[in-house]
């Protein structure tokens, strides 16, 4: 028969009334550019759920920044059907977050699944993010299909990875399917082998109710929209119910299965994927990793897994014209509503003014919302450089909880932790020395090493997380011409040798410039900031020292030398006007500027400064003619 | 390529000014500017309103110029009140492309229409090579008092870069035969030309000086946008010149120059005795009333200033058509007036009375006597804002910090 099962096959199928048996939930786990999303299409064409003339590339992408990058942030779960041997199945697609910013997110897919899709360029071999998430789907106890992609690349080098797969995952290389998402070659005997191999879900059809949000997501026209995966009893249109985790009662206004647009059911069965629609109008009402029961009939305890996000990375987020603050502020509180994750408190900066100090997951996460706030609300921002949160203990034994560096306390204190991470790094072998040497440098210890093949080892690392949200993936990348994957998680605090190195602009601290660092790594901070500065800050009418200090000692010291010459030999045959014009200017353009002490300094001074570009051609310090 | 005119609002057909301007204007001095649109050579540094014969096309020719000059001298006559003219500038351009005759013409014309005062300052701008002993007597004979040498540099390659055509060592000869037909001397340099080395410049002050002249004006070049020097600059065929070299430059020609007996009056300007002093320059910085006459000229009477169109044929076209040559002008009221009055007066050695500003605006004087940028012992005793020499060289940045 027909893959597309038959109109009486079907019938079997129907949500709210597929027997456990028939279904089947499974994820792709595969690194951005691995070709998800392109598989993804493929497969909502082979099934019927799209038709070819609907299909739009990357199809279940649906933010522009998500297509864009070619990176899906957030998960949906789509219902397809697709027939062997005459019975009928349902096939739940439950996409997942490809970050490491995202891992909880991801873990709570996995935690919806029976089945993975280990999915890895033939061309590339598994990376640094896919591994990780392999072992938080093993963790999960999830059957894994090992595929190989993009086998039509004529770089594509299937025997080779097959190889390197075979190796972490067990089992024998040609066990590995090779597809290809742009030809669809191997895709439907990959869906086959998914009906095949992937565990149908179990639970207990009469127990109370209870279902897992794994993913929740503002929509402007329905309010919330959470999926969920039922893991035991079943949910109904109409009834009553409840968010565990905070004993929250909704309404349930619609329920239903995604294929690949909502389509309402009559409820979602054991072991089904799909949505649930209440009015809310906050994702934090309805958060990833809950919960959801029946009100009537509750269940006794909540499932497993549940944590609230934590935010790992701070920046302050300033907007370049002060007068934006307030659109700033609407925007943060409307992306909240899709994103559980972001936080934020409004701060004051001498040198940037009214703006908001953000929490976020991880680097990935600052970008994306930065960028969102750039693009959807029209903003021009300017951000701190991110840093991590610290525990400081004061001599009195209390801890003060730092996630803005200019807040460190002064004076005496007694132990500062700092987060830690596990850093994985996937890289050819060849440049094992450079990121040694790397890693070294950003206080690494050295775990373990293994090589994957021949040519490919993974390198294990303990770093301070700080050390890795500045630029440390970027140096990576350049050590090692792009080749190396590094994946992190959070694993505990540690105490360091940390200070807060302050400076300063004519005596005048600039809170935005204080940065904690490794003892070691101060003078080097304070080198590198003064000098920065002191190419970016015009020259004004006096002597500028800018200093970098730890405390009262000063550890490093630039002077801007006092300006010489700001005047227009003369006016041009008696063009006063020309002239007046152009001082007028001149005054405008020092009322945009911040004075920090006497000092005059023009926005972008910050901006360049803040950049992690280096130090260099500022111009225009001396451009003041006629 | 001349910079671009102001933006104003539109001037009246008749040229007429309004009545504010014209109050009180009997006991305000009087200045007439004539512009000579015109020279052989374009040089790459310069941005003036000027044009060699092959720019221009039909009606605008330069043996027309007089006589189209004469006709805006005849409209201005009926539109201020009459009294004497304290000083008459020509400028351009290079005025001495215009025949003696000419250029006679054209101050009979301003004398006819206004009358001279008695001690009346006649200045032209000449090129060191383009006059003789017999042509500087028959400026005297025209009624020109004092003349205006572009001397720029006394450094070849200096005078190469500006592309200057005279020959440095001429500089002497006219400045005795100027002097011998009768006429006061200036002479006017340019410091921080690409290439020119801290000692060149000594040499060209040096020269000058040694020249014995009463007046030397020396202006730091500026590298103006659309001239050819802006291109090479863009290009890296020369080095933009460098604020702290301008700066240096300075002080080393004020050193010498009062060492040689000549006092700053102005930041741009020195003179051996007040009396030798350009009264026409000052007049701009004390805001007094003068007409431009000629293309693009700027006229300025009792707060109206107004411009004229830039190029010679829209100019004689206007003027055939019996219209006022202005192209726009503004009304100075206000901030803007506080501004003008401020960015004029302190350049000049008086300077400025302090009341001059508004009672808030004080506090700022003690941070500008701190930093060395006005003098304490005038600000304290004489209540005047007087620019030290450090703040000379930064004037601009003084206006900004007393205009709040």
């Amino acid at each position: 028969m027909s893959p597309i099962p038959s109109a009486a096959a079907s019938s079997r199928i129907h949500p709210a009334a597929t027997a456990p048996e028939l279904l089947r939930n499974f994820c792709i786990i595969a690194h951005i550019d691995h070709g998800k999303s392109t598989l993804a299409d493929r497969m909502l064409q082979l099934t019927g759920v799209v038709d070819s003339r609907a299909m739009r590339a990357q199809y279940l992408d649906r933010m522009d920044i998500e297509r864009e990058r070619g990176i899906t942030i957030k998960s949906q779960a789509v219902r397809m059907p697709w027939g062997v041997d005459d019975k009928a199945f349902a096939l739940n697609m439950i996409d997942t977050p490809g970050h490491v910013d995202f891992t909880y997110e991801v873990s709570r897919s996995l935690a919806a699944c029976e089945g993975a899709v280990l999915l890895v360029d033939a061309a590339q071999g598994i990376e640094a993010q896919t591994l990780a998430n392999l072992y938080l789907a093993l963790e999960n106890d999830l059957t894994i299909i090992p595929v190989l992609n993009k086998i039509d690349l004529p770089a594509a080098q299937p025997e080779k990875y097959a190889e390197e797969l075979a190796k972490l995952i067990g089992g024998e290389p040609e066990d590995c399917l090779r597809v290809s998402g742009k030809t669809g070659a191997g895709v439907t005997e990959l869906l086959d082998r998914i009906v095949e191999l992937v565990p149908p879900p179990t639970g207990d059809a009469t127990a109370p109710a209870r279902a897992m949000i794994f993913d929740s997501v503002y929509d402007t026209y329905r309010g919330v929209v959470t999926y969920v995966r039922v893991i035991d009893g079943n949910l109904n249109p109409r009834e009553k119910i409840v968010m565990m985790s905070t004993r929250a009662t909704h309404e349930l206004l619609e329920i239903g299965v995604i294929s690949p647009e909502p389509v309402p059911t009559k409820g979602l069965g054991v072991g089904e994927v799909g949505y649930l629609i209440t009015g809310v109008k906050d994702v934090r009402q309805s958060k990833v990793g809950d919960t959801v029961t029946n009100a009537s009939k509750p269940a006794a305890a909540a499932l497993g897994g549940y944590s609230d996000p934590k935010p790992m990375v701070f920046s302050g987020l300033y907007p370049i014209d002060g007068t934006d603050y307030p659109i700033l502020r609407d925007a943060l509180d409307k992306l909240k509503l899709n994103d559980a994750a972001l936080n934020y408190e409004p701060e004051t900066s001498v040198a940037l003014g009214f703006g908001f100090r953000v929490g976020f997951l991880g680097l990935l996460h600052l970008e994306i919302v930065r960028e969102r706030l750039e693009r959807e609300f029209d903003l021009d921002l300017i951000s701190t450089a991110p840093n991590v949160v610290y525990e400081v203990t004061l001599e009195d034994k209390s801890v003060v909880v730092v996630t803005n560096p200019s807040e460190f306390p002064a004076g005496k204190i007694g132990d500062v932790n700092e987060p830690m991470v596990k850093a994985t790094i996937l890289s050819p072998s060849e440049f094992i020395g450079a990121i040694m040497e790397l890693c070294q440098t950003k206080r690494g210890e050295l775990q373990g090493m293994d090589y994957l093949s021949e040519e490919r080892v993974e390198l294990r690392y303990v770093l301070p997380m700080a050390e890795i949200v500045f630029d440390f993936f970027d140096q990576l990348k350049s050590k090692t011409r792009g080749y190396a994957s590094l994946d992190y998680e959070r694993i505990g605090d540690q105490v360091a040798d940390l200070v807060k190195v302050d400076i300063l602009l004519q005596g005048e601290t600039v809170d935005a410039f204080s940065a904690i660092v490794h003892k070691d790594k101060a003078y080097a901070y304070g080198v590198m900031m003064t000098a920065k500065l002191k190419d970016l800050i015009p020259r004004q009418q006096f002597e500028v020292p800018i200093q970098a200090a730890i405390g009262a000692r000063i550890i490093a010291r630039e002077t801007i030398r006092a300006i010489r010459k700001d005047v227009l030999a003369k006016c041009y045959g008696g063009d006063i006007t020309r002239k007046r014009k152009l001082l007028e200017k001149q005054k405008e353009g020092k009322k945009r500027m911040k004075t920090i002490g006497r000092v005059d300094v023009p926005q972008e001074a910050f901006i360049a400064a803040l950049s992690s570009e280096p130090a260099g051609s500022a111009g225009g310090k001396d451009a003041k003619k006629k | 390529m001349s910079p671009a005119l102001p933006e104003g609002d539109a001037a009246p057909d008749d040229g007429s000014l309004p009545a504010s301007a014209l109050e009180g204007a009997d006991g305000r001095a009087f200045a007439v500017y004539l512009h000579v649109p015109f020279c052989t050579v374009r040089c790459g540094y310069c941005d003036f309103n000027t044009y060699t014969a092959t720019e221009l096309g039909g009606g605008a020719s330069q043996h027309a110029y007089a006589d189209t000059a004469l006709a805006e001298i005849a409209l201005a006559a009926g539109l201020v009140p009459p009294r004497p003219v304290q000083t008459v500038f020509v400028g351009g351009g290079t005025p001495t492309v215009l025949s003696v005759p000419d250029l006679s013409r054209m101050l009979g014309g301003v004398r006819d229409a206004w009358g001279f005062a008695d001690d009346v300052e006649v200045t032209t701008e000449a090129n060191p090579d383009s006059v003789t002993p017999e042509s500087l007597t028959a400026l005297a004979d025209a009624g020109f008092t004092r003349v205006s040498f572009g001397m720029q540099s006394a450094v070849p390659h200096v005078l190469a870069t500006l592309d200057r055509t005279h020959d440095p060592r001429r500089i002497p000869d006219v400045v005795r035969w100027a002097r011998d037909a009768g006429l006061a001397v200036s002479l006017d340099l340019i410091y921080g030309t690409p290439g020119e080395s801290l000692d060149d410049w000594r040499t060209s002050v040096e020269a000058a000086l040694a020249t014995g002249v009463d007046h030397v004006s020396a202006y730091a070049l500026v590298v103006e946008a659309g001239t050819r020097m802006a291109v090479q600059v863009r290009r890296g065929e020369l080095e933009l010149p460098d604020g702290d070299d301008q700066a240096a430059k300075y002080e080393l020609a004020d050193d010498l120059f009062e060492a040689a007996g000549l006092s700053w009056y102005e930041v741009s300007n020195w003179a051996r005795t007040p009396a030798d002093a350009c009264r026409h320059n000052l007049s701009y910085w004390r805001g007094d009333d003068w007409w431009g006459i000629g293309p693009g000229a700027h006229s300025h009477v009792g707060g109206v200033r107004w411009w004229n169109v830039k190029h010679p044929r829209a100019y004689a076209d206007r003027l055939d058509r019996g219209l006022s040559p202005a192209a726009g002008r503004e009304t100075v009221t206000g901030d803007d007036a506080l501004l003008e009055r401020l960015m004029l007066g302190v350049r000049l050695v008086g300077g400025l009375p302090l009341d001059v500003l508004p009672q808030d605006a004080r506090s700022s004087v003690a941070g500008l006597v701190a930093d060395g940028l006005v003098d304490g012992t005038e600000a304290v005793r004489g209540r005047r804002i007087v620019l030290t020499r450090r703040g000379r060289l930064l004037a601009d940045a003084v206006v900004r910090t007393l205009a709040g």
